[in-house]
């Protein structure tokens, strides 16, 4: 008990100094700059052996970056990647909307289609598409167990490469988002349903304008994980010889035998995808995020707006005004 | 088997009685004249089980148009799920609800009730607004886009239309110049009245309000009750539960005393708080009010 202070009071308690001059000094963190140094050094050393090391033939790499037929397959690997990730997506909300439902039999369904499209790899899945045509020579439309038929085509011709490609692709993509989807609906609080219930707001909109908008925060580091993934993963319908980017460069090279710097054409077109849809993603990130923070961070754009203001251009500018 | 139910006929009368000048000057968007006639509620031998645990044993209870109930009674003893019961998102399993005469969740066919398809369901709610312990504002919405979600997307009103009206209502509950804020840049008793605001917009005949004010901070419960104490004036029917005694005495009509799923006791604030009959009733009060009174 004698340990406690006795309570300051105005006429024991000594007097607080004045500080009110005083500049306020922030932190400092020198490790930082160390730290900094040292990753500078590192990438310095790898960038001086990329450049100077002749055996990455950068020439060729150069000379074959823009050429018609990478620029094609490139193409292609962009139309798979936006076909497939948008269906995928699609199929793969309605997939998690079934697998949330009240109905036994949805969920049965959701759940069976999630459990063979990810228990089978991709590249049977293509080559099972592709050669539909072995295991059924038509497909047609009509009443079962009658001759009725209102549409019948021969499987070949239906199934190109380019329809097995996104059909493997989308159903595979699908079976993935719906899990990310159902999780990032499951994240949302339940008692923002109830409150759109109780306002009258019918399901499909307690949805798409209540749950989902709140799940995106949930959903999009991982949705953009996949796209990404799917950018890189439709190279592996090479097996269909379908020309995308990948499948393009290891025709050239196995005609000019650059095996490296062909890979690295594709690998540095790969890159540059990426880094775009990077970019996409933080301002996606940060329009769902509207309301859930506070306030705001700062885009890069308007940091260095904000740098160049307060650090670079000093004071004269606010005498301009 | 003690199934007490609460019929104040005269109520509504003598309660606009009371103030018959001071709506229409305070130019309340209730209406002119706050004869209430609409959002008579009547509950009648409400049943309710969640697996083997009978939560509500047989409820009844009316409230007239206009007037106001205040149900207290101990942690568990089924207040929430019986004010949940009035807009069907809790199902009964006996009994039936009414409201100004028709039947809740349920139509008549033959002679079974049947329960109603999603779609009625909804359009009955959007008579009834409810307020949460918890608020439930939408996040990712502003206090004004929260007020007119549901009129444009339950009532398929105008967008200008329903930011007039969104206005105002933000303006009635004091947060008109808080319009663009998002909930979580709001204090606690702030999203409340947001979210009473919110309720307001579909223009419902009843308002319930569960705990409106056991999630905030003790400086912050007035701002919310005397936004509600304000409803109870407008004409609008509401049915409050609550742990705040002294706002219970001065603006109920009714006071509902329920434990362990049933109504134990009801009348007037006067005679439930001064005089009450029941054993149960004294000892709850006993342990509630005394220490709130002795600060
Ligand atoms: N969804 C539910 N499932 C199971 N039990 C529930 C559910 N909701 C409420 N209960 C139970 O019903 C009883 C009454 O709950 P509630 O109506 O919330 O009481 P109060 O609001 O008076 O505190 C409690 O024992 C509670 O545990
Ligand atoms: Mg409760």
């Amino acid at each position: 008990m004698s340990a406690i202070a006795p309570p300051a009071t105005a006429d024991t308690a000594p007097p607080t100094p004045d500080y009110s001059e005083y500049k306020l000094v922030p932190a400092r963190h020198p490790w930082r700059w160390v730290g900094t140094v040292l990753v500078a050094a590192g990438v310095a050393a790898i960038a001086w052996s990329l450049v100077t090391n002749p055996r990455w033939e950068w020439g060729v790499v150069a000379e074959w970056f823009t050429a018609q037929s990478v620029v094609n397959g490139l193409i292609e690997t962009l139309k798979l990647t936006a076909i497939s990730g948008v269906l995928g997506f699609v199929l793969g909300f309605i997939l998690a909307l079934m697998r949330l439902s009240a109905s036994p039999l949805l969920v049965s369904v959701s759940w069976t289609f999630s459990w063979i499209f990810r228990s089978t790899p991709l590249l049977v899945q293509l080559l099972l598409w592709y050669n539909l045509g072995y295991l059924y020579e038509k497909i047609s439309l009509g009443i079962p167990f009658t001759d009725v038929r209102f549409f019948e085509a021969q499987t070949t011709t239906l199934i190109s490469q380019f329809a097995a490609a996104v059909l493997g692709l989308t159903l595979n993509q699908a079976a993935y988002s719906a899990e990310i989807i159902r999780g990032g609906i499951l994240s949302v609080d339940q008692g923002q349903l109830e409150a759109a219930s109780a306002l009258g707001i019918p399901a499909w909109k307690r949805s798409t304008r209540i749950v989902l908008p709140q799940a995106m925060r949930a959903i999009l580091p991982n949705a953009f994980n996949e796209i990404i993934g799917l950018v890189k993963g439709t190279s592996i319908v090479y097996v269909l010889a379908y020309s995308e980017l990948f499948y393009t460069v290891q025709v050239i090279y196995n005609r000019t035998q650059q095996v490296l710097p062909l890979l690295l054409v594709a690998t540095l077109w790969y890159v540059v995808i990426t880094s775009v849809l990077s970019v996409f993603q933080y301002y996606i990130e940060r329009h769902f995020s509207k309301g859930a923070l506070r306030t705001l961070p700062l885009t890069p754009l308007q940091r260095a707006r904000k740098f160049f203001t307060t650090h670079v251009a000093a004071t004269p500018t606010k005498d301009a005004r | 088997m003690s199934i007490i139910a609460a019929r104040k006929e005269s109520t509504p009368t003598a309660h606009v009685a009371d103030e018959p000048h001071a709506e229409a000057s305070a130019g309340d968007s209730a209406g002119t004249a706050p004869v209430a006639t609409r959002g008579q509620v009547d509950i009648t031998n409400v049943r309710k089980s969640f697996g083997a645990t009978e939560v509500l044993k047989g409820v009844s209870l009316s409230v007239p148009p206009g007037g106001v109930a205040v149900i207290v009674g101990p942690s568990g003893s089924g207040k929430s799920t019986l004010l949940r019961t009035i807009n069907h998102l809790e199902k009964v399993d006996g009994g039936y609800i009414t409201i100004d005469g028709e039947l809740v969740g349920y139509e008549v066919r033959g002679n079974k009730l049947h329960e109603l398809r999603e779609k009625d369901i909804l359009k009955q709610r959007t008579n009834i607004g409810m307020v949460f312990q918890s608020f439930n504002l939408f996040p990712h919405l502003t206090a004004l886009e929260n007020v007119i979600e549901a009129p444009i997307v339950a009532q398929k009103r105008s967008k200008a239309e329903a930011r007039k009206r969104g206005l105002e209502l933000l303006d009635r509950v004091g947060l008109k110049d808080r319009a663009d804020a998002y909930p979580r840049q709001l204090s606690g008793g702030q999203q409340q009245r947001v979210a009473i605001a919110r309720a307001l917009a579909l223009d419902p005949k009843i308002l319930l309000f569960d705990e409106p004010t056991s999630a905030l901070d003790p400086e912050l419960v007035n701002e919310v009750l005397d936004v509600i104490r304000e409803l109870a004036k407008s004409g609008t029917t509401l049915i409050v539960v609550t742990h705040e005694m002294g706002f219970a005495r001065d603006v109920a009509d009714t006071v509902v005393f329920m434990d362990q799923g049933q109504i134990v006791e009801s009348g007037t604030p006067q005679d439930i708080f001064a005089n009450p009959r029941e054993e149960r009733t004294r000892s709850f009060f006993s342990k509630v009010i005394e220490p709130a009174f002795n600060i």
